[in-house]
């Protein structure tokens, strides 16, 4: 699971009603290359939250020195979407889980993938 | 030196690939609407709009004024008049730029080829006039004496033996070519096509239309070939065809960049077509074993799936694993995405319950166990009956959500033929229907892609459920739309029994 992914996902438990972010707790992280796009990052910068994605880079242990507010003209900025570009796309959380803030119902991650399915009886 | 004020007001003259008909002109929308392009077909198009918008397509038979309509040659009723007009391989559009026509021959599987319309007509000799009347300013870039070019002969339902190829060529000599012909590298490719109707068994002595123009480009037919889910690494028992999933990213206009979800991803057949087009793609589906690529094979002689069958690595052997997001263990009843406009295409195929069940999370049964703390990673979570009318309400609910303005859902509605009529399609407050094409999968069966483009955020009197809309009655019970399916089957074979009831509720 990417942090761009992260970023968009949010508990669906029933009753929940501040289900966002998830909690990542990762037991095993990597660090996977993918090309860098400025175009796309900048895409993408306006529909993130950007507080939850700093909360979860930190979590990882993989915030480096991304700043806390969203900079200005970041558009031209390549020096800064490269670091985007990084904590969205190339961190990934292959083994872990992800927890609801609210009731901490657990949707394991299991080689790169979140199950977010839940139980018969939760829905 | 090829571009002089002139040139905007040219004419293009597209060939069409004659499968799959209905889907053609979508396609070539949308991808003129991604060019900021309207389509303009010359004066032998007409476009209807019927009474739900989807626009039908009309096309007047070609004539040397080219403006007599079928309908005075033939009084057939309008179905025929539609279907005739689907079948045409030739399409002339007006308004394009030479970019604009490369950049649609850069994504169409529709087309063959595009060039630039030199001349017509219904004959050899109207043909000469039309080009002789062609401004020569136009021409002389292409032709000037230092310039290598080759001329083609294309017979659309006709095969022209190698000699009367030649004389087609010879009979050219009327046009002023100064440059020298090679076969092997031209600069300049020219192109006689030559169309001698539809009907293989009642093909003319002479041609019913001709074109002479110069060759621009090719379109995407290589990608059907190449895409083939035949070499595919990671296939399941329904992927979808090459072919329709790049038509499906073309009607969904998805661009370089976009971000594209599936939320029945299966194999993940359509985000290899979108990811081919420089999307960025994501999907879940409910089945363990597709999305980790676990469990018994689709292939022939292959019992179980290998270790790195998943969408992963068929992206990978495309080369676009880069546009690879994420995939995940969802049901798409319960969707987990924040609120927030965050896709630019949602296009899926959802399970209609014949070859692939529909299901969701969930039980009949009164669960009197209490839920434990623990949630195991393997865990399969009891299922139930997912029926096709709330799989259509809620893509189209989750897509007025989540599609970003202007953004487009495009999936497969599947009919029972002898019931269709166009007021089945579901709609939506926030969706206009762009269009609605058929695919016929037997004698009583289709299914039709519906395009479907955003156009309001959705306010909180938009998400009521469109259960009592009489639209939905033929997808509600649970497998309703298979026991038509599967009735009709019976009906036609006589020799099964009644075996319906087997799956009756």
């Amino acid at each position: 699971m990417k942090l761009l992914t992260h970023n968009m996902l949010t508990s669906h438990v029933k009753g929940v009603t501040k289900g966002y972010p998830l909690l990542i707790k990762a037991t095993e992280v990597k660090m996977n290359e993918v090309e860098f796009n400025p175009q796309f990052v900048t895409r993408m910068i306006p529909k993130l939250e950007w507080s939850a994605l700093v909360q979860a880079a930190e979590g990882l242990g993989q915030r480096q020195d991304l700043p806390g507010e969203l900079v200005s003209d970041y558009e031209k900025n390549e020096d800064f979407l490269k670091k985007v570009h990084r904590v969205l796309l190339e961190v990934e959380v292959i083994e872990g889980c992800l927890q609801c803030p609210e009731s901490g119902r657990e949707f394991p991650i299991s080689r790169g993938i979140p199950n977010m399915l839940l139980n018969e009886d939760e829905v | 030196m090829a571009t002089t004020t002139g040139r905007s007001c040219l004419q293009y003259l597209l060939h069409l690939a004659q499968d799959h008909l209905d889907f053609r002109l979508p396609e070539i929308k949308a991808l003129l609407a991604l060019r900021g392009k309207a389509f303009q077909p010359r004066g032998n198009f007409r476009e209807k709009v019927c009474k739900s918008n989807i626009p039908i397509l009309c096309i007047f038979f070609f004539t040397s004024e080219g403006v007599c309509p079928v309908d005075s040659m033939l009084s057939q009723s309008h179905t025929l008049l539609l279907a005739s007009s689907l079948q045409s391989p030739f399409w002339c559009l007006d308004g394009l730029s030479e970019e604009d026509v490369r950049s649609i021959m850069g994504r169409s599987v529709c087309t063959k080829s595009a060039f630039e319309l030199w001349g017509h007509g219904r004959t050899h000799s109207e043909l000469r006039t039309s080009l002789l009347e062609y401004p020569s300013e136009n021409m002389s870039p292409f032709m000037h004496k230092d310039s290598t070019y080759r001329i083609n002969v294309y017979t659309y339902n006709k095969t022209l033996v190698f000699a009367d190829r030649i004389k087609r060529i010879d009979a050219l000599e009327y046009l002023p070519f100064e440059g020298t012909v090679s076969l092997k590298s031209p600069q300049h490719i020219f192109c006689l096509l030559e169309d001698y109707g539809t009907d293989p068994n009642n093909i003319p002595e002479q041609p019913f239309y001709v074109y002479f123009g110069r060759w621009i480009a090719d379109g995407q037919r290589e990608l059907i070939r190449s895409h083939s889910v035949k070499n595919r690494h990671f296939i399941g028992n329904t992927s979808m065809d090459a072919g329709l999933s790049f038509i499906m990213a073309n009607h969904a206009k998805v661009k370089e960049n976009d971000l594209v979800f599936d939320p029945f991803v299966g194999t993940g057949s359509l985000l290899v077509a979108c990811s081919q087009f420089k999307a960025y793609v994501c999907g879940t589906d409910i089945d363990y074993n597709i999305i980790h690529g676990k469990g018994k094979s689709s292939r022939k002689n292959q019992k179980w799936r290998g270790p790195d069958e998943n969408i992963r690595a068929n992206l990978r052997q495309y080369g676009t694993e880069k546009m690879y997001l994420d995939v995940m263990l969802c049901d798409a009843s319960k969707p987990v995405w924040r609120e927030g406009a965050l896709f630019d295409a949602i296009i899926t195929d959802p399970p209609y319950g014949i070859r692939e069940s529909t299901r969701k999370t969930g039980s009949h049964k009164d669960i009197t166990k209490p839920p434990d703390d623990i949630y195991v990673e393997s865990h399969v979570p009891v299922s139930k009956a997912y029926h096709l009318s709330d799989i259509f309400t809620d893509l189209l609910n989750f897509s007025a959500h989540h599609l970003v303005m202007g953004g487009r859902l495009v999936y497969w509605l599947p009919v029972f033929s002898p019931e269709y009529c166009e007021d089945m399609v579901p709609l939506h407050p926030c969706l206009q229907l762009i269009s609605n094409c058929e695919q016929t999968l037997s004698n009583h069966t289709s299914r039709r892609l519906i395009t479907m483009e955003k156009i309001k955020e959705p306010e909180e009197i938009d998400s009521s459920s469109h259960q009592a809309d009489p639209r939905f009655r033929p997808y509600q019970g649970h497998n309703s739309f298979r026991e038509k399916y599967f009735s009709g089957l019976n009906k036609r074979g006589g020799k099964e029994d009644n075996k319906s009831d087997v799956n009756g509720e």
